[in-house]
């Protein structure tokens, strides 16, 4: 996910400190990996270097200072860029799993017995978001559904793999 | 050999239909209030498997037990018995009376069981309710759609209070959105009465409603119970 962007898109609604657009993005989108303040003061910096966005002011309240950040119209017409711009789809073409198949078939291993174990592994992790979801709201839902239509495309490859293994072992037999 | 604490188990169980085995050496069992997938390929056995579970089928070998009892020493009688008083189904599709309304389906379980007319009607409805399609009770399954007629079916497997819900493909005819929202009230019903679940798909996203899964292949199933 990019960041810039994200933080950009997240200030369009209105000024916000460093401390508030953390814990906008962690509520929304960082439910397992919260982002650091270090990301998030650097991501600011490089975004106030190239005019994405400027300081709205600084108050201190007796504590330390704190930047309120808005964002520019250079930034506005960035992130309508960034939204509009299709993200290019993931060509899986470089798969541990396969290659691990490849390599228990050609050493003699138990390439079923590999796939079933990954089955399992999904499997298990599907349950949990599958679970998650049953507790979360719809954006809980959505973001774990996400997850669970890929998980299951995997499931569907390990399957397929499964029942070819005999003929992918002629196929790469030394 | 039955792991502990099962209320269902099979053990090495074999069906063949002419010279095709559907079951070679199935072995299972289930917990009460369990929910366990069983996965596997189309044609694998796993509705074999199910058939032969629930004592609509009798296998040629193997044994099956189902809380402390022989399930292949019972007469046809017996097993009827069983399957109407502790088993509930859910299948795919077809399985409502086309001539009576959703409300008299679901109490159908429970006039054969005996419950009086009204008794029946009540404690279906509250299924009904349970399952979010009261709408329907006046209409017949041809006048609901697919995933309300389903709701309504899993609501008649639960309304006498099986201690087995077997479902085969429950969500195999509806969208993913209907399928989702059938899978989580089948399993919140059937865990929070205590009911086990023996659930055959071929879907992973179904399969994660449930506690634990197996796999079919070639009729052979693995249950790591039953595993030394």
């Amino acid at each position: 996910m990019s960041i810039g962007h994200t933080l950009l898109g997240l200030l369009e609604s209105g000024p916000r400190h460093g401390y508030d657009l953390k814990r906008t993005f962690d509520e929304k989108f960082g439910h397992d990996r919260p982002l650091h303040y270090g990301q998030v003061y650097a991501t600011m910096s490089r975004l106030l270097k190239n005019g994405l966005v400027e300081v709205d002011g600084v108050e201190s309240d007796g504590g330390p200072e704190r930047k309120r950040y808005a964002i520019t119209d250079a930034g506005i017409t960035d992130v309508g860029a960034w939204l509009s711009r299709p993200e290019k789809p993931e060509p899986y073409l470089q798969s541990t799993l396969y290659a691990k198949v490849v390599l228990a078939l050609l050493t003699g291993r138990s390439a079923s017995g590999l796939l079933d174990a990954q089955r399992s592994e999904h499997l298990r992790l599907m349950r949990v978001l599958t679970d998650r979801k049953r507790k979360g709201d719809l954006a809980d839902q959505l973001i774990c559904d996400y997850a669970l239509f890929h998980l299951e495309a995997d499931l569907r490859w390990l399957e397929l793999t499964g029942a070819r293994l005999d003929q992918l072992a002629e196929v790469i037999a030394p | 050999m039955t792991p502990a604490g099962s209320l269902l188990a099979a053990h090495d169980l074999r069906k063949a239909y002419g010279s095709t085995p559907a079951l070679d050496g199935a072995s299972f069992s289930v917990h009460p209030g369990e929910v366990v997938a069983v996965l596997g390929p189309s044609g694998s056995g796993k509705s074999t498997l199910l058939h032969c579970l629930a004592g609509i089928v009798v296998p040629d070998s193997g044994t099956l037990t189902y809380a402390g009892r022989d399930l292949s020493g019972m007469s046809d009688a017996e097993r009827s018995s069983l399957r109407r008083g502790d088993f509930g189904f859910v299948f795919q599709f077809g399985q409502l009376v086309p001539e009576l309304t959703c409300l008299e389906n679901v109490a159908l379980p429970l006039r054969l069981n005996g419950v009086k007319r009204k008794q029946a009607a009540r404690t279906a409805l509250e299924w009904l309710e349970r399952l979010e399609v009261d709408d329907t009770a006046a209409k017949r399954p041809g006048e609901v759609s697919g995933g309300q007629g389903q709701r309504v079916a899993v609501a008649r497997a639960l309304v006498a209070s099986p201690k087995v819900v077997f479902a085969d493909e429950p969500t195999g005819a509806l969208d993913s959105l209907n399928g989702e929202r059938v899978m989580e009230l089948l399993t919140e019903s059937a865990r929070s009465a205590g009911t086990a679940v023996v659930l055959v798909t071929h879907e992973a996203r179904v399969a994660a409603y449930s506690d634990r899964d197996i796999v079919v292949r070639d009729g052979r199933v693995r249950d790591p119970e039953f595993a030394v």
